[in-house]
């Protein structure tokens, strides 16, 4: 069942936020959002949880339209919106209780509920506290117990972990793993690390368009096709460059330095031996070779590209 | 209903843990006091045992407090963001207006009560007309009604609570005097409008201890116009 997005479209008055966009997630996957600020991520999360109405188009989760049927959609919906808002003068636990009641969970289930969603979130040292009171990750958390509390299949978490220092990340990164085992999960990012190391697919707009949807695993094969290096000669002229251009591998080059040295960025053309040709070449011109480091093309490339593109 | 007791409880406990709830009942007791025992035109000054004067008093301070009680309720809320919390709950929006309402309507009823010492002071004092004062707490209950629902809707559509306090000032007064300054001046239909819509008129006649089912309809359809705006205009984010 899961999340069925259908021919999606958003205007704000002459502005298109999203355009006709389609995809489906399926029960029990994690989902990746990614693209740049503006691009209509959180638009489509509003679409979903029924906060906001589309222009056009269509989504079901579960079977159940937004249009005709939106308690049960929202019934079945946690819901993270960007920012994490919340009532900063009510105690963690009051709070949770409150989500829980609206979200009407039984009456008899609540305390129960809460005392787990604090043990699951980490909260049980500060449970007691205001919200207020509480740094940002542990607001995080509290937004995600408030999410979590009537057990929904599935979560929607738009920015979880924006403003949050890295080791708080992480630990809402794995905190998100860990709830992704049980349910499916769409977050939006504009980081593509976060979406790399916690989804399974990654869905890519821009300007509210999808601009790629695939597995995090094809989308990384597909970003390493291509190689990057960094090669740095001692003694380096300006024939240097003009001859590592002229290999048959190099597809392009770049002159780059850091505090210290200089060095070249070679763009290899896909599948070729472009390390080999680059220390053949060294040898014959007598260059000592100091550094030649494959540098790891990530999903960043590919998500600068894609994203590029059309802007 | 469940759902909506939830809400207004919350902003029940708001208000108590803000201290807006002890300002608003300090204030309005020592305001309804001096002017009750105290002024030169106290209940003494009129010789009857009646409390014209306080439901007189009553009358402006809940028009002026009302106000800053519901100017936060859905505006903070829309400037905060936990207005997509609540309506991405599986609750409605009628039902949010509904518990925002009840919760500010209770602190008005909450703090007139202890205004109830007054009247049981004026039993020993003389001959109480009952009907005329329970009349009058009545049409003071159904009044605060009104001014909720215009006090809710107003903070429905800004984020700004100084907006919202302005506002249902502002629709308040109408009700409150101008409908009975305009209703001479107005051609005929509409003067009859205005003259039925005035609340002195209504006001009047239910602390006369007058009460009539067609004076409460009146204060019950009014609050049920500014509750289904208040719904209305929470609904209109929907479809921007």
């Amino acid at each position: 069942m899961g999340i069925t997005v259908q021919n999606l479209t958003k205007e704000y008055g002459a502005q298109r936020a999203v355009d006709d966009i389609s995809f489906e997630v399926k029960t029990g996957d994690i989902v990746g959002f990614l693209g740049p600020n503006g691009a209509g991520k959180s638009t489509t999360m509003k679409i979903i949880t029924c906060y906001l109405r589309p222009t056009s188009g269509t989504v079901h989760l579960d079977g159940y339209s937004i249009d005709e049927h939106p308690n049960e959609v929202r019934k079945r919906i946690g819901y993270l919106p960007e920012n994490n808002p919340l009532y900063l003068e009510m105690s963690i636990v009051d709070y949770l209780a409150y989500s829980a009641e609206l979200n009407q969970v039984p009456k008899s289930r609540i305390q129960g509920k809460i005392r787990d969603m604090i043990e699951m979130t980490g909260l049980t040292r500060e449970r007691h506290k205001l919200i207020g009171e509480l740094s940002k990750g542990y607001r995080q958390r509290v937004g995600l117990a408030q999410a979590l509390i009537h057990d929904p299949d599935v979560l929607i978490l738009d920015e979880p972990t924006t403003g949050l220092d890295p080791n708080q990340i992480i630990e809402i990164r794995s905190l998100i793993k860990e709830i992704g085992k049980e349910k499916t999960i769409m977050l939006s990012s504009h980081i593509l690390q976060e979406v790399e190391a916690t989804c399974d697919r990654i869905i890519i707009i821009n300007q509210g368009k999808i601009a790629a949807d695939s597995t995090t695993a094809e989308l990384k094969r597909r970003a390493s096709g291509a190689e990057r290096i960094k090669v740095q000669i001692a003694g380096t002229g300006g024939s240097v460059g003009d001859a590592l251009l002229g290999l048959p591998a190099v597809a392009a080059i770049d002159r780059d330095h850091d505090e210290k040295d200089e060095f070249w960025m070679v763009d290899a053309k896909p599948n070729q031996p472009a390390r080999e040709q680059i220390f053949k070449l060294c040898v014959e011109k007598n260059w000592v070779l100091m550094q030649m480091t494959p540098v790891h093309t990530s999903l960043e490339d590919i998500f600068r590209q894609l994203t590029n593109k059309n802007g | 209903m469940q759902t909506i007791w939830s809400i207004t409880r919350r902003e029940l406990n708001g208000f108590f843990d803000s201290l807006m709830a002890y300002i608003i009942i300090v204030v309005f007791l020592g305001l309804s006091g001096f002017f009750t025992w105290l002024s030169a035109n106290n209940i003494f000054f009129s010789g009857q045992a009646q409390l014209f004067g306080f439901f007189g008093i009553s009358y402006w301070t809940l028009f002026f407090f009302i106000p800053a009680i519901t100017m936060r309720s859905l505006a903070e809320e829309k400037k905060t963001g936990t207005i997509e919390l609540l309506a991405t709950k599986p609750i409605t929006e009628l039902q949010i207006v509904l518990g925002k309402w009840m919760a500010s309507w209770f602190l008005i009823i909450i703090s007139l009560a202890p205004t109830l010492i007054y009247y049981i002071t004026l039993m020993n004092l003389g001959n109480v007309d009952h009907g005329g004062i329970w009349g009058g707490y009545v049409a003071l209950i159904l009044i605060s009604a009104v001014y909720v629902a215009i006090g809710v809707f107003a903070s429905s559509i800004t984020n700004n609570q100084i907006v919202a306090f302005i506002l249902a000032l502002f629709i308040s007064f109408f009700f409150q005097l101008l409908f009975d300054v305009l209703a001479p001046v107005l051609p005929d239909v509409l003067s009859n409008l205005t003259a039925y819509l005035s609340f002195s008129s209504h006001f009047e006649i239910m602390s006369r201890g007058v009460f009539s089912l067609d004076n409460a309809l009146y204060f019950v359809s009014v609050t049920m116009v500014g509750i289904t705006l208040a719904t209305a205009s929470l609904k209109r984010r929907v479809w921007s």
